[in-house]
């Protein structure tokens, strides 16, 4: 993760260095403080992640955090995971999650480069108002497009299908792309666009070599923030997609085994770390950019 | 072509008046072109998507194919769709060109925000006021069922309850933690927020499933508590507890689940503003003779006051939309249904339509002060560029 660095202060000036005494004291509760916190905050998934690979005997019989207590009695198995992946059908839903993500992640960005140069850096009659719409939609609870979208579907002979959920996806990511990719592409200098207009670029060549290259990482934090929302997203799946074996999704696979089998914790276990895998690994490598659209779409300046 | 200058930095110019008066203006034509190339990428996207999605599909092709598919459709074929559209406005005599280009660029944004969120946001105002198979009208009857019925009254008041509760904890512990991570060395810092931050990663699905392992319940007699919580409580010498059936605490249960899920956001935007108060301010306080409590709460919570409203009202909007917690943890029994997860059992589960509908209206209603306060600070940030 980065931390941005504090204001530089004035070289001459020196703040007052705290004494030993006072540093011991100041220190310490704070770094206790801290741990306390870390400690209560990853005990959750390391229970999950220590029963995933203990044996569902030892799983329904005493508690994962024996696991530290009672070393002698410590046995370890894949055979949660290969249970979940094939009889409880998470392998299929996992490729089903990947098929659903790959697409709903891409296509917006596209779509919305597209639309925030031209509410940027062209002139067009509405474009104010526009935009202010695009930031209201922002906050639209998603069970207002439910109904109406699911009757539509129903009508085009969509429903059930991945398309369905893509496009879903694509409109309901397409605010925020806008909103974040606008901002950045706004903020370009201007001197830069002018030059290019008058070597002769048009707009369409302005924006393929001008803009696309330069706003990199702003598409990149789009793409990780609608790439955990969609592979996270159970209620659009579950409405636009069903439950069907072979186009469940990986969520409503593990919702689903929550409830014909909501007391077998070596399978659930094994489930849920199945399901948080993928995004933990795309979060813990990427964090760099996800932090950076964070704080571009929270704190303005 | 319109001048760039004049689109940058008069942000606060409304509707745009043509500078070029010796060009004919926009007429019916301009109107068709627009609404033409609008249209044309979204719709031959939609048929493309339809044939890779379900035709190939149908075929019983290999998944990774159709993922193959659906990926060069959505970045080369739409991209080779703009581009196309785009060739096609450079034909069009020179006059038009100025007045449609605009429209190659946001029009395929603006049908989809349409298709997706504008008009169902109409079609579902019209349903809240029909019957449950969304046909007649019923004027107010189902909006008088949700503020009568016992059931979404329960609902409504836990849904309050979470927008209180949780963005207070989620901010207070989240500010809690930046401000003593701020304190540590540069690595310690990054370190430890790595993992207040690593639930965001995680789904509501996934979140929900980890506590309701914490949250797990044996009766005395039916073996050890596997549960982290009745294992301490258990331990301690107390009855196991089974956390998920206390009304109304239940509830509570849940809300930390959100919170755990939440803090992390508030940490990260919250730190970013702690760190971008200027040392000089902090360091005048202390030599007035400020201590570290003092700094806290006259110098830096005033100076992050803006980004404190952010963070909240986003975190206010997350929660008063949270469904799936709920759905998988108790799916709304035991006195711990919310609105959001009400709307989606009413319509998907019961069928009802027209009181899903008027659940969904109620949802957006509330946030429409929220919505106007993002607009407000999205001139306010407009006006200052």
């Amino acid at each position: 993760m980065t931390t941005t660095e504090r204001t530089p202060l004035k070289a001459d000036y020196v703040p007052p260095q705290p004494s030993f005494l006072s540093r011991l004291f100041y220190r310490w509760p704070v770094k206790l403080a801290i741990i306390a916190i870390v400690v209560i905050w990853i005990i959750p998934t390391l229970g999950i992640l220590i029963s995933s690979f203990r044996p569902p005997a030892l799983v329904e019989t005493t508690g994962w955090w024996t696991v530290f207590t009672d070393l002698g009695s410590n046995e370890w198995t894949f055979s949660n995971y290969t249970n979940v992946l094939q009889s409880e059908g998470f392998g299929n839903s996992f490729l089903n999650s990947l098929s659903v993500t790959i697409p709903a992640t891409v296509m917006p960005i596209t779509i919305a480069a597209f639309a925030a140069y031209g509410f940027a850096w062209m002139d067009f009659p509405g474009r104010q108002w526009l935009f202010v719409l695009v930031v209201a939609l922002l906050v639209i609870p998603l069970q207002m497009a439910l109904i109406p979208l699911l009757r539509l579907y129903t009508t085009v002979n969509l429903n059930g299908t991945f398309p369905a959920v893509w496009l879903a996806h694509t409109g309901f990511g397409l605010p925020l792309a806008i909103y974040l990719l606008r901002n950045y592409i706004g903020s370009l200098p201007s001197s830069m666009m002018e030059s290019a207009d008058i070597d002769g670029a048009s707009h369409f060549e302005r924006f393929t070599k001008l803009v696309v290259p330069l706003s990199v990482p702003v598409l990149a934090s789009f793409a990780i923030f609608q790439f955990l929302w969609v592979w996270n997203d159970l209620l659009v799946a579950l409405v636009f997609l069903g439950g069907e074996p072979d186009v469940r999704v990986i969520t409503l696979a593990l919702n689903n085994l929550n409830g014909s089998r909501g007391q077998a914790w070596h399978l659930l276990t094994a489930g849920a770390f199945i399901t948080m895998a993928l995004p933990l690994v795309v979060f813990l490598s990427l964090q760099r950019y996800f932090v950076r659209g964070l704080t571009a779409g929270s704190v303005k300046g | 072509m319109a001048g760039i200058d004049q689109v940058t930095q008069e942000p606060e110019a409304q509707d745009h008046t043509p500078s070029h008066h010796e060009k004919p203006g926009p007429n019916f034509t301009t109107q068709l072109l627009r609404i033409g190339v609008s249209l044309a990428v979204p719709v031959i996207a939609l048929g493309m998507l339809y044939w890779a999605g379900t035709v190939l599909l149908d075929e019983n092709a290999n998944r990774l194919l159709v993922v193959f598919v659906a990926l060069i459709i959505g970045v080369l074929g739409v991209f080779a769709l703009f581009y196309a559209m785009n060739w096609v406005v450079e034909k069009l005599p020179e006059h038009y060109q100025e007045y449609v280009r605009p429209f190659v660029f946001v029009g395929p944004a603006l049908v989809l925000l349409g298709v997706f969120l504008v008009y169902p946001t109409v079609v579902t105002f019209k349903l809240s006021f029909q019957n449950a198979q969304g046909e007649g009208f019923v004027g107010l009857d189902n909006y008088v069922e949700i503020f009568t019925d016992s059931g979404t009254l329960e609902a409504l008041r836990n849904s309050v309850l979470w927008v209180i509760i949780v963005p207070a904890l989620a901010v207070g512990i989240g500010l809690t933690f930046a401000v003593l991570a701020d304190k540590l060395g540069s690595k310690g810092e990054a370190f430890s927020k790595s993992f207040i931050f690593m639930p965001m990663a995680i789904s509501f699905v996934g979140a929900s499933i980890v506590w309701k392992f914490i949250y797990n319940f044996r009766p005395e007699g039916f073996g050890e508590q596997i549960g982290v919580l009745n294992g301490i409580w258990a331990g301690l010498g107390n009855e196991p507890v089974a956390w998920l059936l206390q009304e109304p605490w239940n509830n509570f249960y849940l809300m930390v689940i959100l919170v755990w899920l939440q803090v992390g956001f508030a940490m990260v935007i919250l730190s970013a503003g702690i760190k971008s108060v200027p040392e000089e301010i902090i360091e005048a306080g202390r030599i007035d003779g400020a201590n570290e409590f003092q700094v806290f709460w006259k110098v830096i919570i005033p100076s992050i006051s803006s980004t404190l409203v952010v963070v909240l009202t986003t975190i206010v909007i997350t929660v008063w939309k949270v469904f799936d917690i709920v759905f998988v943890m108790t799916s709304g029994e035991f006195g711990t249904s919310v609105v959001a997860e009400r709307m989606v059992t009413e319509f998907f589960t019961f069928g009802n339509d027209g009181k899903g509908a008027a659940l969904a209206v109620v949802l957006l209603v509330a946030i429409i002060p929220l919505m106007w306060l993002n607009v407000k600070r999205f001139q306010a940030q407009e006006a200052q560029r």
